[in-house]
């Protein structure tokens, strides 16, 4: 009963929001990468990058939302690299996307550790601190469970919003998800796919990096190796549960984010089973939810497919 | 980056002159030394001395090549791994999975469960560990095939999961009652142990259990007709179905044999080496492999010099650490640098650049 009721109370909503938050700055990060035609498994990297930047920036006494800003410089830097190597050069996107996750995470391991040579424990920083809505906070639990979140969790949601508008009812959110199906097409219409492509790319990592600030700045207030956690990967499962459109990806990630808010409940009440089935739960259900969505997916046509002009 | 009025295009190439299958290796180790090098620069150290200590660490003794061949057995099982499956396109990013497979079976039956004599338990352990190995990526196989899944994701996904399923085992059925509390697995019992190449170093016989894969790997994709099904089907597998061939059985075939060889580091660094599973017996040598089988171009007697190379600088970037203070990431660094140059180098193998 007591399993039944933990559903019902506003803080494991709280909790599933602020868990969501940089699954969903990752999974729109992907999906404008994917419904441009670019697979980026550079994601966990990136993620790493933005962690790291955002975290650094505060640390060495910038603002805030000059380690935001910083965090998405820098996921954008990566994005550019990722789509230089496989936009104009064609290279496999498989093995670019894992190679710029190994490179991001390596270089944010080293310059930690060149930047803070003597430090054995994590330094803090003062994170975002909760923000709540004046008004809308003195709602009976959606008070609690919405609108007394952090501000990037606020902009998570702005940004699904903006990018939904943006690819559905403006003429640059068109050529987007044209080029991901059919560049000819686009290439036709005068508009350079090469560009477009990286231009999609670099504003997808941008967010990835957003996903991974959220962590250090928000969630937590200091930076560990490894702390994203495949948190990247579990977004690219999120991308196809949402069949790449924003709004469902969203509901994909709330969903996700509120169950492992409630497995973590239900880790002290139900006793004997290990935590670490717990902590695989997320794993599992990202697998699961690719298998039954995989079939009725209706994935970018050119998606991992190098358009060279005049090529057929 | 398209000049005014010129359009960068890319030919393909309809013989590639020789130089260049040296010349991308050679790109990608010197674009990756260089941008080491800045890198050291910026933190204050001397590179010239830094990358001396490396070279020195690495290979400086007889107890440094020691050392950077056993680092290499596993990155040579693991790289063998990731060449079969890439070259039938399978993207296998789930060689730590597999090597946990491996390693969880050696753990499991090799700490006394089995009482026979090394030569039978030996072989053994490796089937099994093999067998454990196998199955994690036909899984991952068998969703791609019937579902249409990505098995990148998949795989990768399957890390985190059998990490945890490690860290469950540790601390539960298979902890080692002896061991303070670490999470940690009993070792090995005598006749599970690999013998050591030379007495008294650590060098042993899994060393010997890789070079004999990648001759056998080498084997089946140039002399058998599985190698060339499996080729056939990582060039076009449209045209591979045309042609008669069970493409989905073939994607089986490399599965089993990637997901076997992977899992084969695993057994062969706890009986070989460590003795017990522990959770950090694989800094990373899954995703390593990656780089391994990319530098050698996917060629199985070329992944016994990347393994090498590989696990020369990471041996050696240790021992300079120890000594200059320049974190040893710089050799995580370099190794992903080499990889990505590796490709754009292997591109112009393929393809020339054109300005029209």
């Amino acid at each position: 009963m007591a399993a039944l009721e933990i559903i019902f109370t506003a803080s494991l909503w709280a909790a599933a929001l602020r868990i969501a938050s940089p699954l969903i700055f990752a999974t729109l990060g992907e999906l404008i990468c994917e419904r441009a035609g670019v697979l980026n498994l550079g994601i966990e990297g990136i993620m790493t990058v933005g962690a790291f930047t955002g975290w650094f920036t505060v640390y060495m006494g910038g603002d805030l939302w000059a380690g935001v800003a910083v965090a998405a410089a820098s996921g954008a830097a990566f994005g550019l690299l990722h789509a230089l190597l496989v936009v104009p050069l064609g290279l496999s996107q498989h093995v670019t996307g894992i190679g710029i996750t190994l490179l991001a995470t390596a270089l944010t391991s080293y310059v930690y550790r060149v930047s803070l040579p003597e430090v054995t424990s994590p330094p803090k920083i003062e994170p975002f601190q909760p923000l709540a809505i004046p008004g809308l906070s003195e709602l009976p639990f959606l008070g609690e469970a919405l609108f007394n979140q952090t501000p990037l969790t606020y902009l998570a949601f702005i940004s699904v919003a903006l990018v939904a508008y943006i690819l559905y009812r403006t003429p640059v959110g068109l050529a987007v998800r044209m080029v991901g199906e059919n560049p000819a097409a686009v290439e036709a219409q005068g508009i350079d796919v090469t560009l477009l492509r990286i231009g999609a790319v670099m504003v997808g990592s941008a967010f990835m990096a957003l996903g991974g600030a959220f962590l250090t700045m928000s969630a937590f207030n200091s930076f560990y190796f490894d702390m994203v956690n495949g948190r990247g990967w579990i977004a690219i499962a999120l991308v196809v549960f949402g069949s790449w459109r924003p709004g469902k990806a969203l509901l994909g990630a709330i969903l996700f984010a509120a169950f492992d808010a409630y497995q973590l409940r239900l880790q002290q009440i139900v006793a004997g089973v290990p935590y670490q089935f717990f902590l695989m739960l997320p794993y599992i259900l990202s697998i699961l939810a690719l298998v039954t969505m995989a079939r009725r997916a209706g994935y970018p046509r050119a998606l991992m497919i190098p358009y060279r002009k005049g090529e057929r | 980056m398209d000049l005014p009025g010129r359009i960068m295009r890319l030919e393909p190439r309809l013989e590639t002159p020789w130089v260049l299958w040296l010349a991308a290796p050679a790109a990608a180790i010197g674009t990756s030394l260089l941008i080491a090098a800045l890198l050291v620069l910026w933190s204050g150290a001397d590179p010239f001395g830094v990358f001396g200590l490396v070279i020195k660490g690495a290979l400086g003794s007889q107890f440094a090549i020691f050392e950077t061949l056993t680092r290499a057995t596993p990155l040579i099982f693991t790289g063998l791994a990731a060449a079969v499956a890439f070259r039938a396109r399978l993207w296998n990013i789930g060689g730590e999975a597999q090597f946990y497979g491996g390693a969880i079976m050696a753990a499991l039956l090799g700490t006394g469960l089995l009482p026979l004599p090394a030569p039978v338990l030996i072989p053994v352990l490796l089937l099994a560990g093999a067998l454990a190995g196998a199955a994690l990526l036909l899984g991952p196989t068998l969703m791609k095939t019937r579902f249409g899944v990505d098995e990148v994701v998949t795989t990768l996904l399957l890390n985190f999961i059998i990490l945890l399923f490690v860290s469950f085992l540790l601390e539960g059925p298979l902890k080692d009652p002896m061991g303070m509390g670490w999470p940690q697995s009993r070792k090995v019992i005598e006749a599970a142990q690999l013998p050591k190449i030379i007495a008294g170093k650590r060098l042993h016989l899994g060393f010997a259990l890789a070079l004999a894969m990648a001759a056998l790997v080498w084997f089946i994709n140039t002399r058998t007709i599985h190698g060339y099904e499996m080729r056939a089907v990582g060039f076009n597998a449209r045209a591979a179905r045309f042609a008669g061939m069970k493409v989905d059985w073939v994607m089986v075939k490399v599965a089993l044999l990637s997901g076997g060889l992977a899992a084969m580091a695993g057994v062969s660094e706890v009986i070989g080496l460590k003795g017990n599973l522990t959770l950090d017996l694989s800094p990373g040598f899954g995703y390593a492999g990656i780089v391994v089988a990319m530098l050698a171009m996917l060629h199985p007697l070329g992944v016994v010099a990347a393994a090498i190379f590989v696990a020369a600088m990471f041996v050696g970037a240790d021992a300079m650490s120890r000594q200059a203070g320049v974190p040893s990431y710089i050799a995580q660094v370099m190794v992903a640098t080499a990889l990505l140059t590796m490709v754009v180098g292997m591109l112009f193998t393929r393809f020339r650049l054109r300005w029209r």
